[in-house]
């Protein structure tokens, strides 16, 4: 991928900014996001929360499925690669989508490297859930960071966790005098160069999106406050008792994120949202976010 | 702030903070729009790039939409669209509905395929600069047609890349993410901006004999 290329999938992303991007596993779904104002849809088979029921290995979704949300749909169109298996990665770049998520939700295909997305002309978005996970990412060649949260659970605790970690990573990196950012450089896992850059600017180099666990309107709203750029919503819209009402609100919240008010209105008679799960019940080894380092 | 223009940033979604960094390295302060009242005393507005289907319904459920076509109709707002921003603003839409409906341009959203097909370029506009200027094009819309009385500032391949009427700019590139403030500072003028910055620029010459 030249420089050039990188940027143009990083600014891309940049136009996501503000935006809701939402799970959806069929035509119908894609088309309830786009009229709702989704700014993207993430095309997979099963939502996290039906995968993390489920069980079992969880791929690469059918591409034939994907073609038909991606021809059904005018917004941007994105898909999930397992941790590490770059054929998937080639499959989506030749569907001719337009972001590939290389996702924790899917069972990881490589338990060593992640994709060298460099090697790649379509831009990708990864999960961090910090800052030297984000850095890493980002020098692989990740154009776009959303945090990990814990997908499929409908509990919000995990994406604000990553979130505050990130931000004071952030602060600190930038607070250290200049001898102290090797040390810090190197406890955390990144390059001197990225340090550089995010000390220069304040946060990352690239978008930074929340997901994982967001359910409700005040969730968006929640992580938007801390500093995000926009959000991923997976189970949490299509597993509620009504899905195009919610999505409605989400993109409302997302976008007036400051006025309660306006966060208030958009929370009027959703109805039911997705169950939730409490993070500390899921078995360690069942922890999406513990996949990839 | 150098000059008393008021300009306004639509933020309901997309790319504002690069349009306002770059309104800011002029010495322009925008405000970001939100509600119909931040319109008000507003010389001009940004519609940035984003995407189109979500901003148009944004834009009517918020109540902006109406009071930036009242504000365009009746108190001389000027209006500047970038990608999905020129999109909004166009009269007709191929194979969609239109949002504002105000410039008299046809456009033909995602013309060029999927972000694979996003590109840069430069291009020479002679109204806008003497200079070339770069040009981003992200999952970018053609301008397919236009009638009078707008007239095209840039004409591509096959497509047109700017349209201005003496009220409104539309471009389906990002100045924003360029490294250039030509098309910022050719919007301002349109605004009724006087450039603080000319004076500078006058006292390069005595700089630049050599």
């Amino acid at each position: 991928m030249s420089d050039d290329r990188y940027q143009l999938n990083v600014q891309l992303a940049q136009m996501l900014k503000g935006g809701v991007i939402m799970d959806v596993t069929n035509v119908e779904q894609a088309k309830i996001a786009e009229e709702a104002g989704a700014v993207s849809v993430m095309a997979l088979e099963r939502v996290p929360s039906e995968i993390r029921a489920q069980g079992g290995v969880a791929r690469m979704s059918a591409p034939e499925m994907i073609q038909a949300i991606k021809e059904s749909v005018s917004i941007p169109v994105m898909a999930k690669a397992r941790i590490g298996h770059w054929v998937e990665a080639q499959l989506l770049e030749a569907l001719g989508i337009d972001y590939i998520d290389e996702s924790e939700v899917l069972t990881p295909a490589d338990e060593e490297c992640h994709i060298d997305k460099h090697a790649f002309k379509i831009p990708f978005v990864c999960g961090a859930r910090n800052l030297g996970e984000a850095l890493r990412r980002i020098a692989e060649g990740a154009a776009m960071i959303r945090t990990k949260g814990e997908a499929g659970t409908g509990n919000v605790v995990e994406a604000v966790r990553h979130m505050r970690t990130m931000n004071r990573e952030i602060r600190e990196l930038q607070s250290l005098p200049a001898e102290e950012v090797v040390p810090y450089a190197k406890n955390h896992g990144f390059s001197m160069d990225l340090a550089a850059k995010v000390r220069s600017l304040g946060r990352l180099p690239v978008v930074n999106f929340a997901a994982g666990g967001i359910a409700t309107p005040a969730d968006a709203a929640l992580m938007m406050q801390m500093g995000c750029d926009g959000v991923f919503v997976g189970s949490g819209i299509f597993k509620s008792a009504d899905p195009a009402r919610r999505a409605r609100a989400i993109v409302e919240a997302v976008a007036n994120f400051n006025d309660p008010q306006k966060v208030l209105a958009a929370s009027m008679n959703l109805g039911e949202p997705m169950p939730g799960i409490e993070i500390g019940t899921i078995p360690e080894t069942q922890r999406m976010a513990e996949r990839g380092w | 702030m150098d000059s008393p223009v008021q300009i306004g940033i639509l933020a309901l979604q997309g790319g504002v903070s690069e349009h306002r960094q770059h309104l800011a390295a002029l010495g322009v302060a925008a405000r970001e729009v939100r509600t119909p009242e931040a319109l008000a005393g507003l010389h001009g507005l940004i519609l940035p790039g984003g995407e189109s289907t979500c901003l148009s319904r944004l834009l009517r459920l918020t109540g902006v939409g109406p009071a930036l076509l009242q504000a365009y109709r009746e108190n001389g707002l000027v209006l500047w669209g970038t990608c999905a921003g020129a999109i909004l603003l166009a009269e007709e839409i191929v194979g969609e509905t239109p949002h504002l409906g105000l410039m008299p341009i046809t456009v033909s959203r995602n013309a060029f395929g999927s972000q694979l097909d996003s590109f840069q370029g430069e291009a020479l506009v002679p109204t806008v600069s003497p200079k070339p200027i770069p040009l981003v094009f992200i999952r970018a819309p053609q301008i397919v047609g236009t009638h009078p009385p707008a007239r095209v500032l840039l004409e591509l391949d096959s497509y047109i890349a700017a349209v201005e009427t003496d009220q409104a700019l539309a471009t389906v590139f990002h100045p924003e993410l360029a490294d250039d403030l030509s098309f910022h500072r050719y919007f301002l003028r349109k605004c009724g901006w006087q450039p603080a910055g000319a004076a500078p620029d006058r006292s390069r010459p005595f700089l630049a004999v050599r």
